[in-house]
This record gives structure tokens, sequence and C-alpha cells, in this order.
């Protein structure tokens, strides 16, 4: 259950906090100069990248290291600084970045993470001609991702949230040329979108609330306990108070991005990127930031929640996360793509650690995330070894018999898989789902989240058993020679299995580090934390879950090795089940009905708008002006010029009349003066007459 | 009619006569002497108001009509002189044919 | 209105319409100079002795002379192709007519404004010297100016260029 968090007050700024805006900074100017790099110097763009990252992962090391020190002399740290971005009269909008163990706990996660990773696509991805681009773009994520994590106002958080957004559109479309990436880019982010909308009606209702966007400020801060009493005070509707409204609406945004149920359609389309991105950004790190988002705002969404009891926010988070978490283990029992069964295997996890959140609070949600980042990347890294080993090919019908080709991939992998489902005593992924399970259980709101968890616990150990054995058991199914990967893309993935094991370590209830790290005080290592009530048996039964998973999983498709066109064992049993799994429980197929259809017939009638009434507008403008323009032109031609033209040619004509006195003939001239002095004479004649 | 109006309308219808000659001959010559006619024309006019009008001044009509001779006669001169002139330059003395200015 | 008076202006006319009318250019000459004759005539008869004389020399003496001359260096004899009278005469015996006609009712609607008969005023040869003299003697110095420039450029201009044509 939840603390409550114990901070000191706020002290000044370290040194290391006011430079830790160098965190996200180097990446996204590296990305910025190996924008303009050429193509062919790929050497450059990598050595570039991985240095900025590397230096990044140099910087988040001595953050976690000051806040570890500040910590384990007892008091705990929480440091923010604040830069004035707008002012308007005697309001202003704030940003600024935040140091405490939360955020220097994700910052190194990142930072290490993805500098493995960027290690790995040199050997992934040294084939493509678009080598430069990539390490630009993966540059750019990293860098927007480090500045959601150290981000300390809402407004900056979600700058680089959208950007984290647009850097995931540009890496699942990285091979644009293929319609089905592009169509799962596009899809992918108007996906999130839907949540960002959301995101951001919260975001502005807090700031109307409360008059500031940021999280922490010397007790000013939206997340600081003045704030949270005038949200719970307001009322807004349905029986919620501002802080519930507000913190629903958040996770919303967060749901988009970390692919919870409704809106979780995106991401096994996302696996038409390149393995390596969905290593980092669809299974590391952009799909925990909703997680995290969530673990930021926790304060808002635990406001009103009475001690060791829920609220409504944490009743809907820990419900949508159960479902998601059952509802993607079931349809990644049905997949056989290698990518797509990891992909629904991410949203199964991402359910836990909203579950998480929901159940347990920060600690046990955040744990989970950490401890999935690292075996989830080491799974997909293996994944795409597997996939680079067998040429490109991704159906694990198509694959086997590879734990003999590909010892350092299988070795790893079996490692992840482990983690991942859960293995008692010896691999985090136990530790951290263990955790879950126990605040499940331990919940005064029901038992319906712990028994879907335990279920898909035991879907969870069932689908990588089965992935395992098509892939790495039997006999080898595909076409040519599957071979080992470079030492760039293995010596990563023994370093991930490493900590797959190692991180165990920090959650153990004997010793909960990890917890007392973001909440509390240091507390000592001691084995009477085991002799918790009801614990021992928590784990028994999470033991005996997920080796029932195992042995089905193993009696099912152990050794055997059916051939490509033969039906899964599954679907000969159970075929209406498996067609219902298989196609995904047709959510997709909803989906294109009822929202896009609409949405493709409100864009008819726009574009009808647009063509014939707007258009139509404009047209009817421009040909008045036309009409206009050709009346001028026909003013001016005619009566202007013509005129004109006219005079002048009269002119003409009446010279060419005058003209015809100037004969050359001498009696002409000499008639006109006769006529002349006539003239004359009759007129001085008459006149001195009268 | 008094002697002074008889005299005047012989001098008018000589002179309109000579301007006939003039305006309608084609020959450049006979237009000179047209112009001759006209000019004795005006001394007749001038010699017959001499004779009639009134005498403030005895001489000025008689010596107005010598001295107009005398101009007459040089200006016949000239004028003759350019006909040749054109002549040898056109082979013609014929003014209809004379309507080119340019030399 | 005496007798002598008609003949002589009935001479004057016929000589002037002879000049007009004829066409062989010689026959005009010759009419011309019958026209002078008659106006000398009729000076002598305005008691302008003088005046007689000098018209005598001058015109029948000198220009039609020269006129004859003109008309024979240039061929005038012929009779030219295309008639006479230019092709336009309509308009310019017109204007003569309209000149006479003006002219004409100028003399007789001032008849009564017109002095009668005086005494002819009696001059002398000797005053009309006198008169060249001095009173008119700028004129006169002019008008020997005149002829000499005239007589010059006569002859320029009538003289043969070297290398004309024959």
């Amino acid at each position: 259950m939840q603390e409550a968090l114990q901070f000191t007050p706020q002290v000044a700024a370290s040194s290391i906090a006011q430079i830790l805006w160098l965190i996200p900074a180097g990446p996204m100017v590296m990305s910025g100069v190996i924008a303009l790099l050429r193509q062919r110097r790929r050497t450059l763009a990598s050595t570039l990248a991985i240095g900025s990252l590397a230096f990044s992962l140099l910087l988040a090391l001595a953050a976690f290291g000051h806040v570890l020190s500040g910590w384990m002399s007892g008091h705990a740290v929480r440091e923010t600084v604040k830069i004035t971005w707008i002012q308007v009269g005697n309001s202003t909008v704030d940003l600024g970045w935040v140091l405490d163990p939360l955020s220097a706990v994700m910052l190194v996660m990142v930072t290490f993470v993805g500098l493995l990773i960027f290690i790995y696509s040199v050997g992934y991805m040294a084939h493509d001609e678009n080598f430069t681009r990539f390490f630009c773009f993966l540059s750019l994520f990293a860098g927007a991702m480090l500045g959601v994590v150290i981000a300390n106002s809402l407004l900056l958080l979600f700058m680089c949230w959208e950007l984290v957004g647009l850097t995931s559109y540009l890496l699942i479309g990285f091979w644009y040329q293929k319609p089905s990436a592009a169509a799962a880019a596009k899809k992918a982010f108007l996906t999130t979108r839907i949540g960002d909308v959301f995101f951001l009606l919260g975001i502005v209702w807090l700031f109307a609330q409360t008059g500031t966007l940021l999280f922490y400020n010397n007790g000013a801060g939206s997340m600081e306990p003045a704030a949270l009493v005038g949200l719970l005070a307001a009322p807004a509707g349905w029986g919620l108070s501002a802080a519930g409204a507000i913190a629903l609406l958040i996770f919303a945004g967060a749901a988009g991005k970390s692919g919870q149920l409704p809106l979780h359609v995106w991401l096994p389309d996302a696996m038409e990127g390149p393995t390596p991105v969905s290593a980092l950004i669809h299974a590391a790190t952009m799909v925990a930031a909703g997680v995290y988002l969530v673990a930021r705002v926790f304060p808002l969404m635990q406001a009103g929640a009475p001690m060791g009891g829920s609220n409504t926010a944490l009743t809907v988070v820990t419900w949508v996360g159960a479902s998601t978490a059952v509802f993607a283990a079931l349809i990644a029992v049905a997949q056989n793509d290698i990518k797509r069964i990891l992909a629904y295997s991410t949203v199964s996890q991402l359910g836990y650690m909203m579950a998480g959140l929901g159940l347990g609070g920060v600690a046990v949600g955040m744990f989970h995330l950490i401890t999935h980042a690292f075996f989830k990347a080491l799974l997909f890294m293996g994944a795409g070894s597997v996939i680079h080993g067998c040429h490109e090919e991704q159906d694990v019908r198509n694959m086997g018999g590879l734990w003999k080709k590909m010892p350092a991939t299988f070795a790893t992998y079996a490692i992840g898989m482990l983690a991942l489902s859960g293995f008692p005593l010896f691999f985090s992924g136990f530790w951290s789902k263990d955790a879950i399970l126990e605040s499940a259980h331990n919940w005064h709101s029901g038992k319906g989240p712990y028994f879907m968890l335990v279920f898909g616990a035991l879907l969870t150990a069932f689908y990588m058993t089965r992935q395992v054995s098509y892939v790495f058991f039997g006999k080898w199914r595909g076409h040519g020679h599957a071979h080992e990967s470079p030492r760039v893309m293995t010596v990563p993935l023994a370093l991930l299995a490493f900590f797959a094991i190692a991180l165990g370590v920090l959650g153990t209830p004997a010793w909960p580090w990890f917890r007392s790290f973001l909440t509390d005080k240091p507390a000592a290592f001691e084995w009477a934390g085991f002799n918790e009530p009801g614990l021992i048996q928590l784990m028994a039964t999470s033991t005996l879950v997920v080796f029932v998973g195992l042995g089905l999983g193993w009696l099912l498709y152990g050794n055997r090795s059916p051939k490509p066109e033969e039906a899964d064992v599954l679907e000969k049993a159970v075929p209406p089940i498996w067609s219902v799994l298989h196609n995904r429980l047709y959510v997709d197929e909803l989906y294109g009905g009822t929202v896009i259809a609409f949405y493709a017939w409100w864009a008819r009638v726009a574009d009808w708008l647009d063509r014939r009434v707007w258009g139509g507008m404009v047209a009817a403008v421009t040909g008045l002006f036309s009409l206009w323009a050709k009346l001028n032109r026909f003013l001016d031609t005619n009566w202007v010029d013509g005129t004109f033209d006219k005079g002048c040619e009269e002119l003409s004509a009446g010279g060419g009349l005058v003209a015809r006195v100037q004969s050359g003939r001498v009696q002409t001239y000499l008639r006109l003066l006769a006529l002349a002095v006539v003239v004359l004479a009759a007129i001085l004649i008459w006149s001195s007459r009268g | 009619m008094t002697p002074l109006a008889g005299y005047l309308l012989v001098a008018a219808l000589v002179f309109s006569i000579g301007l006939a000659g003039a305006l309608t001959r084609r020959n450049a010559i006979l237009v000179l002497i047209g112009i001759e006619l006209m000019l004795n024309a005006a001394n007749l006019n001038l010699i017959a108001f001499w004779r009639y009008g009134p005498h403030p001044e005895a001489l000025t009509g008689m010596m107005f009509a010598v001295f107009s001779i005398a101009v007459a006669a040089a200006e016949a001169a000239v004028g003759l002189g350019l006909v040749i002139s054109i002549y040898r330059h056109a082979h013609t003395t014929d003014l209809d044919e004379m309507n080119r200015m340019k030399g | 209105m005496t007798i002598v008076f008609w003949i002589l202006a009935a001479l004057t006319v016929s000589g002037g319409l002879a000049t007009v009318l004829l066409k062989n250019t010689v026959h005009c000459a010759l009419a011309v100079t019958g026209a002078f004759a008659g106006l000398a005539l009729m000076f002598l008869q305005l008691d302008a002795q003088f005046a007689g004389f000098a018209q005598i020399l001058v015109y029948i003496g000198a220009v039609a002379i020269l006129v004859v001359f003109a008309i024979l260096l240039t061929r005038g004899s012929e009779t030219p192709k295309g008639g006479i009278f230019s092709h336009t005469w309509l308009a310019g015996l017109c204007l003569a007519a309209a000149v006479f006609a003006v002219l004409g009712w100028a003399v007789l609607s001032s008849q009564h404004a017109l002095p009668l008969e005086a005494g002819s005023p009696v001059v002398s040869v000797m005053d009309i010297g006198n008169a060249l003299m001095s009173r008119y003697v700028l004129p006169l110095e002019i008008v020997a100016l005149l002829l000499t420039a005239a007589m010059i450029g006569a002859v320029i201009v009538a003289m043969h260029e070297k290398g004309d044509l024959k």
C-alpha cells in the first residue's frame, strides 16, 4: 500500500540538478547535427548518437548517485529548477525540471537501455541505406523521452510527450515505402492522439483550477498538498471531485501512450518498424512513459483516497490495467509472428504496471516497469537477432531448432523469457510481478483484479513457452541456413540478461530497496520480511501458476515440430476460440466499422463542404474578379485605348487632311492667299461699314 | 458712275483677270505674267487715286507707282530666272507636275 | 467717262483676257504687251505722264522682252498635252470672281464717299527729280540696292552650273 511520501522541504538545487537539462539536450542537439550529415557518414552519425547518449548516461548516473547519497544520509532529495518562459502581466508560464528518486531511477534506466539498443542498432541496421536517418530519429527520441522524465512542468512534459509521439511515428514508418509501415505509423499517431486530447483537457483544467503547471514548486506546485486540497474541494459532476476528473483525464492520455485496453490497437501494428525501434520504444521506454506519467501525478491520482484504501481514479486505473493484461495475453496465445507475440505481451505487461500503480502505488508499478524494460528489451533484441539470423524471416512456424545454431541468442532469450514468465526466485520478473499480485490480493475493493492477474500470469508463461518451442526447439523448418549474429548484437543481449536476473534483488520482500528508495528511508536487509502474513502462500501460488503455464506449453508444443501448413495444436482442439483469438478479438474490425467509418463519412462531408461550398465561394470570388478584370480589359482596350487610338487616328487623318494643303503646287498656295485676302477684305469692309 | 469709280473698276477687273490667269494656267511663266497684270492693276489704282483724290502731298501717289514699277521689274527678272532654272532641272514648266517639294 | 476711257478700258481688258485665254504662250506674251500699252495710255490720260512713260519703258521695254526670252528658253511655245488650264481651274476662277466681286462691291458701295473730280495736280519732272533726291532718297537707294541684288540673283539662279547638262 502506498505510504505517505516523506520529503524534506525543497533545498536549493545542487550543481548536478542545475545541469540536469543537459541529459535530454545532448541527444536532441546531436539529432539536429546528424540530420545535417550526408547519408554516407554512417560511422560519424552512430558515433555522435552513441556518444551523446553515453554522456547522458554518465550524467544520469551522477544524478542518481547524488539522490542516493542524499537518501542514504537520511533526507530524501527532491530538487527543482524553474525557468520562467512567458510572462503575461502577473501570471507566468513556467518550465522546469525535477530531480528526485523517481526521475533518477527512470533516467538511469532509459539512458542505459537506450545506449545498449543504440549499440545493437549499429549491427542490426548495418545493411540499411538509411542508417544515418535512423540514428537521427533515435537520438531525437532519446532526447524527448529524457525530457519527459525530468519535466517538472506539465507543459514541458506535454511538449516532450508530443515529441516522443512524433519520433515514434517517424520510426515506425521508417521504411515508409512499405504501405503497411506507413499505415501503422499513422495508426499509432492517431490512436495516441485520442489519448492526448484528453490529456490536454486535463492539463488545461488543472491549470485553471490550481493556477500553476509545475508539479513541485516550494509548496505552490500542483502536486503539493495545498493545491490538492483545493482540487478535492472543487466538484466536477458525476460524484467526482476536480481531482478525480483531472486524474482520469490524465490517465486517458497515459492509456493512449501505454496501450491500455481501448487504445491498444496501435502497438501490435507498430512492429512494422525495425526491431531496435520495437525494443526501445515499444517495450522499454515510450510505452512506459504513460506509466511514468501516472506515477508522476500520483499525488493527484491518490488524492482523497483513505489510507490503505482506493478512490475512483485508482479503481479505474486498476480495472483498466487488469483487463488489458488478460485481454492482450489471450490474443498473444494465438499469434504467429514473433514480434507480434512480444507486442501483445508488452500490452499485457503494461496492463500489469497500471494495475500495480492502482493497487500498490508508485513503487510497485515502477519496479515492474524497470524490470520489464530490461527483459522486454532483451526479448525484442533477441527476436531481432533471430530475424537477422534467419534472413528476415518473422513467422515462427518457419523457424525451429535454433538453440544449436544460435546459442548465444538462445541463452539470453531463455533468460528473458523466464523473467517475463515470472520463474521463481532467480529472475527479476518474479519479484516484480509478485509485488503486484500481493497488492492485488490485499486490495480492499475486491478480488476481481487478483484473479484476472493470476490468469494473466498463467497465460504469459503459456504463450512464451509456445513461442520459445516454435523458435528454438524442434527441427529447422525455414529456408536456407540460420547463423548467429555478430558480437555487436549479442554483447548487449548478454548485458541485459545479466540485469534481468540481477535487478530482482532490489525488490524482494526481505530487502525492499526499490520501494524505500522511492518513498521512504533506507531499509535494512532482513529475512523477516518474508514473514509477512500470507506472503509465502502468495509466492507459492504464483510459482504454481507459472509452472502450470510452462508445463502446459511444453506439453502442447514442446518437442513437436509442426510443419508450417499444419494448423496449430490449439487450433485443432478449439477452432472457434482459436480463430477469435487469432483475429485479435476483432477489435480492429470493430473500430473500422464504427469509429473509422464515421470518421470517413465526416471526412467526405468536410471534403464536399470544402470543394463545393468554400471552394465554390472562392471560385465565385475568383470568377467575379476575373470578370472584373475582363471588364477592365474591355474598357481599357476599347474605350480608353480605343479612344486614344481613335483620337490619334483622327489626328493623323486630320494631319493628312491638313497636309493636303502642302501639295507642293504653287497655284494652290496662290489660291489660298487669294481666298484669305478676299475674306479679310470682306471682314474689314463690313466692319468699317458698320 | 464717277470717273474714279470707273478707273477703279477697270483696275479691279484687270486685277481679277490677272488673278484668274495666275490661278488657273498651267505654265509657270503665265503665272508670272498674271502677277504682272495684278501689279499693273494696282498701279492703275494708285494713279487713279492720285488724280482724283485730295492732294495734301502732290507727289505721293506717283512716286508710289513709280517705285512699284521698279520693284515689279526686279521681281519679274528674278522670277523668270527661277523658272528657267527649274525648267532646266525638271524639263517642264507645267505647275501641275511640280508638286514635289524635294529637289 | 469719256469715250477715250471706254476704248482704253476695252483695250486693256481684252488684252488681259487674251493673255489668260490664248493657247500659244508667245501669243499670250504679245497680248500682255497690249495690256501694258493700254494701261500706259490710261496713265497718260490721267495726267501721270512720268508714270505712263516709265510704264512703257520698263514694262513693255524690259519685262515683256524678258518674258519672251523666258518663253523661248523653256520651249513654252509648245502646247502642253493636258490642256492649258490646270485640272482644278474652276476653283481659281471662282476665287478670282470672288475677288472681283468684293472689290467691285467695295468700289460701288463707297461711291458717295469717294471724292469728286478735283483738279489734277501739277507735277513736273523737275519736281519728281527733286523729290527723289530729297524726300524719297531712302526708297530710291533701297530700290537701287534691290535692283542690284535682283540682277545678281537672277544671273546666279539662271546660270549654267559646271557639269550641268547642255
